[in-house]
């Protein structure tokens, strides 16, 4: 390993967990936000080096990018309902018995002590399944090895993952149910303008990331979370207002990506060929209508679940539009 | 020193700090980011193991894995802030009353 690249990774390394812990201890909720992001870019960096690009695309737009706009977003929602401890500068918080404190870092210490001996433990550098999927990659349909295994090899895990995304908008839409109407942030009528110039681009960047996933970094949950900064932005912007007549177009979105990939796998069964074993010669044609019905669901989910509270016509709040 | 054993390590603190967070802190929006640092630490480790001297390639599967984690992470955050702004609005209405 040439030296400066040692000392990259060796203070690239440092970054990352100086600013994990900063971001747990800055007293600032905002503060603590923003140190996330850079922590979770700064990872992204990190697996980058570790020759995983997939998995450090994936950190940063959906790990980083959307988590991070999610937590903005709730942060606006605890500060405009104002409650002290959500204010910058507020009171210290309750102090905890020194017992407790000391308990719950030598639990931690142990915790981490264990895990430690754990992988120190576990042979190193040893040949995992990279041999069986190179062998199995001519079969599969796409040339990305991380695709392969994503959408072919192990695609029951994927349809969990769609499944998984598909309940959290259940939860979030139930748990905020009757909830009042949310103060919306709003960027104003200058983004407007910035907004019309950069969605083209990032529809263009999202859809590109979708393709370009059967043979270089990329895929599905790239591509959909670059299409849901766009409704990010068409949120902030005011250029998308949710409105309860969208509600079954949303919904029918939601469960679009779940219900394309449940139905492959089961057409593709039978004729002695288990779920998800694409028949010879389609696989590309298959995953490629999987992933552009997931990457829509992705899309619209991951929006939805930044707006948060279903757009209902509540007691109160009835809307008169013009 | 290589890659795979700086960053196995700094994944590993990751994850202390995380888990560290996610029991000892009191502000619910810290505990959530603790658990989120411990998913991420968890993806340090498997990347780290998914790691070969180059030129070798990578393995594939752990790299899926950690990508399935990040979305369900995701996931559990959305719906853990929903919770948080419910209680929040609970809690402000009780100081109300």
């Amino acid at each position: 390993m040439s030296e400066p690249l040692f000392l990259f990774d060796l203070l690239l390394a440092l970054a990352v967990v100086a600013i994990a812990a900063a971001a747990l201890l800055v007293r600032d909720a905002f503060a603590m936000i923003v140190l996330f992001v850079v922590f979770g870019l700064l990872s992204a960096l990190a697996w980058v080096r570790l020759a995983a690009p997939d998995v450090a695309l994936a950190e940063a737009a959906i790990g980083t990018g959307l988590t991070g706009a999610l937590l903005l977003k709730t942060l606006h929602h605890l500060r405009a309902r104002g409650m002290a401890g959500w204010e910058p500068g507020a009171a210290a918080p309750r102090p905890v018995p020194r017992a407790v404190a000391s308990l719950n870092a030598g639990l931690t210490l142990a915790v981490v002590a264990g895990l430690g001996v754990a992988i120190l433990g576990s042979p190193l550098r040893v040949t995992g399944l990279e041999i069986a999927v190179a062998e199995a990659m001519p079969l599969s349909g796409v040339d990305n090895p991380v695709t392969a295994v994503l959408l072919n090899f192990r695609a029951y895990d994927t349809l969990m993952e769609v499944v998984v995304l598909l309940a959290a908008i259940i939860v979030v839409w139930q748990v905020e149910r009757g909830a009042d109407a949310a103060p919306a942030p709003s960027l104003g009528p200058i983004w407007q303008g910035f907004a019309r110039l950069t969605l083209p681009a990032a529809a263009i960047v999202g859809v590109y990331l979708l393709w370009a996933g059967a043979e270089a970094p990329g895929g599905a949950f790239q591509g959909g979370a670059m299409l849901a900064a766009i409704g990010l932005m068409l949120l902030l912007t005011g250029l998308y207002r949710p409105h309860p007549d969208h509600r079954a177009t949303a919904r029918l979105l939601f469960v679009l990506g779940t219900v394309a990939f449940a139905a492959v796998a089961l057409l593709v069964a039978g004729a002695g060929r288990a779920s998800f074993e694409y028949p010879q010669g389609h696989a590309k044609t298959l995953i490629l209508l999987i992933e552009g019905l997931v990457t829509i669901s992705i899309a619209v989910t991951l929006t939805a679940l930044f707006h948060g509270r279903e757009p209902a016509a509540l007691k109160g709040e009835l809307r008169h539009d013009p | 020193m290589t890659p795979d054993l700086i960053y196995g390590a700094a994944g590993l603190a990751v994850f202390g700090i995380g888990l560290w967070g996610a029991i000892a802190l009191q502000d619910r929006m810290r505990r959530l980011l603790g658990l989120k640092l411990c998913s991420v630490g968890a993806g340090f480790v498997l990347i780290v193991g998914a790691w070969r001297e180059p030129p070798a390639a990578p393995d594939p599967v752990p790299h899926a894995l950690v990508i399935t984690g990040i979305v369900v992470m995701l996931s559990a955050t959305a719906a853990a802030l929903a919770l948080i702004r419910r209680l929040h609005d609970l809690e402000a209405a009780d100081d109300r009353a």
